[in-house]
């Protein structure tokens, strides 16, 4: 047996090499996505927000409508704004690529696979970390996606945010503190911002409190997660049935061979 | 009714030999009775087989082999047709799974010298069957037309540009246009759908038909054909049905369940079984910040990758092509590297067991190397020196083989297989 498990730990060993190694820094959300309030909070929010330029051209309304379990009458007549399209129809907009282009520069992407694609951390990071910048053409630039084309669509809820100094990392890859204080060590000896932009800081406020604004974007990247994979789900429920009957069936195996071979030495 | 089945089964064996052909690969083809974990992977390599092609058949129900419909149709598949998603991740999932067994395989024929003659048949059509799969799999991992099905097939189809005077012809000739296009698309679905899968089905029956002929190795490297009983049953062997069939039944059920665990709870595997970017549509005008191959492919990606030799005014491209295909083919002639008295590692002497633990370590390693960015640092030293260091020692396990294998001490095998 133990021979049989470090055959298979050798045979798995390049996959666990290979996930290892990271990427730049992202903010951790735990999203939600078997809430079904979350999602439907989501939807609300990507309904009324990004779904303007932002097609769902792969999902349908109507697997949209049972899997957040909205009635049907609600999603036609709320979260529906084009007024021809049918409860069978996919989630596309009216937005021409033509105009996308003139207007942003390149067409906005559709976002039916983004958290697939993205991943959920990359989109939370992004949704809250607009800040001001006169030098882009929407007033905003986004740290996860630096001189962005997109302006900041949520500025209402979250109010607009300016840079504020930060937190640089010591040689040692801590946070420099001061050794007498314990404070973050912010401004350099010539009275200069050691990372200008370090942090971010409400200046005019939106309707949101910073706290309900993260909660919101929760929401938001649930849904997003949701409608990358509306079967995930499905796919976990289904896959325990189907490795308990494996289990099942191995004890079956298991006897039927130890009966045949009793006689093989 | 029984006896209506039995006069069918004699009233077609008067016409086609079905009794024999069951005899001589199931019910009395001899199996040595001392097969360990490392026999299971040519059954599995079966089993995988088979369900690509059931999932393939039906996942082309629903594909749309055109570059305006191809992406849109692989998630029409996982959303809209009924557990679509089940079968598109029994065949993605395959892929990967399908590769790992089949390595698992070619890993025990270099243990147990399976490879060694009277094998050598064997393990060619097998080496074939493995080029056949680098297709299929290839051309497969273009079909859903993310932005790494794309890029990965510019980066494969252009190697073929660095072969002198020809080269940019033949490229040109494989895409079908002058880049990666819809019609490229249409003629990969073509081979991998069609080409591709009769060309493995034959290889397998010619890997199969091959090995039944000269019976199995075993972890001893004894052959048991040399001891026979008095009906002519080679004493250390077993009837493949039912012995080995409710043996591996146990294995097929283990493998199923870690297939099943991948399928149903990551069927990304992180990324590896299913790239992140390719969850992006094609996009000709906007290249991938990191182009990697599937992880099955990553070591001779590496090797092609670290090549920098320009020797004769060749290009270090053509070079890294040139060295990324000595590294297939020096597989096949390794039944006549391999010059050593006996078969098994287990009687084979210091130096073969240390080559033999090498190999999967250093082929591994290169696999980590090519799966990540070149500009990857291990340990201080740079990604790029250590798949060269990597490569050479790839090669020096082949090109030493006739060396280390006949100088070394050998263990004396013994005449009957040992159960251990």
């Amino acid at each position: 047996m133990k021979k049989i498990l470090a055959a298979f730990a050798i045979a798995l060993f390049p996959l666990a090499a290979l996930a290892a190694g990271g990427a730049a820094h992202l903010d951790h959300v735990e999203t939600n996505v078997r809430d079904q309030a979350v999602l439907q909070r989501g939807a609300q929010l990507y309904m009324n927000y990004c779904m303007g330029c932002h097609s769902l051209q792969y999902e349908r309304y109507q697997r949209f409508q049972t899997g957040l379990g909205v009635p049907e009458d609600l999603v036609m007549k709320h979260l529906r704004f084009d007024t021809e399209a049918k409860i069978g129809d996919l989630m596309e907009n009216a937005m021409r690529d033509k105009d996308a282009k003139v207007w942003f520069g390149a067409p906005p992407p559709d976002l039916t696979l983004i958290a697939r694609s993205r991943g959920v951390d990359y989109l939370y990071t992004y949704l809250r970390t607009f800040y001001k910048d006169p030098a882009r053409p929407w007033g905003v630039n986004n740290k996860a996606f630096p001189d962005v084309g997109m302006p900041h669509v949520l500025l209402e809820l979250q109010g607009l945010q300016e840079c504020a100094p930060g937190p640089v990392h010591a040689g040692n890859g801590g946070i420099k503190r001061d050794p007498l204080t314990g404070k973050e060590v912010l401004f350099g000896d010539d009275g200069k911002p050691l990372n200008p932009c370090g942090r971010l800081k409400v200046t005019q406020p939106g309707t949101m409190t910073p706290a309900e604004y993260d909660s919101a974007m929760v929401d938001l990247v649930s849904f997003l997660e949701y409608i990358a994979e509306p079967t995930q789900q499905d796919r976990k429920r289904i896959g325990i049935y189907v490795l308990a009957f494996l289990l099942l069936f191995f004890v079956f195996a298991w006897l039927l061979n130890r009966e045949y071979w009793k006689d093989v030495h | 009714m029984s006896k209506m089945l039995i006069g069918l089964r004699d009233w077609v064996d008067e016409r086609l030999p079905i009794v024999r052909a069951w005899d001589t690969h199931m019910g009395k083809y001899y199996a040595p009775k001392n097969f360990n974990f490392w026999y299971f992977f040519g059954v599995l390599s079966l089993l995988v087989l088979v369900n690509q092609l059931l999932t393939g058949i039906w996942l082309t129900m629903s594909f749309n082999p055109s570059a305006e419909g191809a992406f849109a149709s692989v998630e029409y598949i996982m959303r809209d047709v009924d557990y679509g998603w089940i079968i598109r991740y029994m065949h993605s999932t395959g892929a990967s799974a399908f590769f790992a067994v089949v390595y698992l395989h070619m890993f025990r024929g270099l243990l147990y010298g399976s490879y060694k003659k009277p094998r050598e048949l064997v393990w060619i059509f097998g080496m074939l069957i493995y080029l056949a799969l680098m297709a299929e799999g290839f051309l497969g991992y273009v079909l859903p037309w993310g932005q790494m099905s794309y890029w990965g097939a510019q980066v494969i189809v252009s190697l073929f540009g660095a072969i002198p005077v020809v080269g940019d012809a033949i490229v040109e000739w494989v895409r079908g246009d002058y880049l990666i296009s819809g019609i490229t698309l249409n003629r990969f679905f073509a081979l991998h759908v069609v080409a591709i899968p009769i060309i493995l089905l034959a290889l397998v029956l010619l890997h199969i038909l091959a090995l039944h002929e000269v019976g199995s190795n075993n972890p001893d490297g004894v052959e048991i054909k040399k001891n026979k009983d008095e009906n002519g049953v080679p004493r250390d062997g077993i009837a493949f049905h039912p012995y080995y069939t409710v043996h591996d039944l146990q294995a097929i059920v283990v493998f199923l369940f870690i297939f099943s665990t991948v399928l149903f709870f990551m069927p990304e595997m992180g990324g590896y079984f299913l790239e992140y970017a390719n969850f992006e549509e094609a996009n000709g005008l906007k290249t991938p910040a990191h182009i990697a191959p599937v992880w099955y492919y990553t070591p001779y990606y590496a090797m092609l990758r670290a090549t920098t030799l320009e020797w004769f005014g060749m290009s270090s491209k053509l070079w890294g092509f040139i060295i990324m295909a000595a590294a297939i083919a020096i597989l096949f002639v390794l039944p006549w590297l391999d010059r050593s008295p006996v078969k098994s590692w287990r009687y084979k002497g210091r130096l073969s067991k240390i080559a033999l633990l090498t190999f999967p370590v250093v082929f591994i390693f290169l696999g980590y190397l090519g799966a990540k960015p070149a500009d990857l640092v291990v340990l201080g030293i740079e990604g790029k020196s250590w798949a060269q260091w990597m490569t050479i020692v790839y090669f020096l396990f082949f090109l030493l083989m006739p060396i280390y294998t006949s100088i070394e001490k050998t263990k004396p095998v013994p005449d009957r297989v040992t159960m251990k």
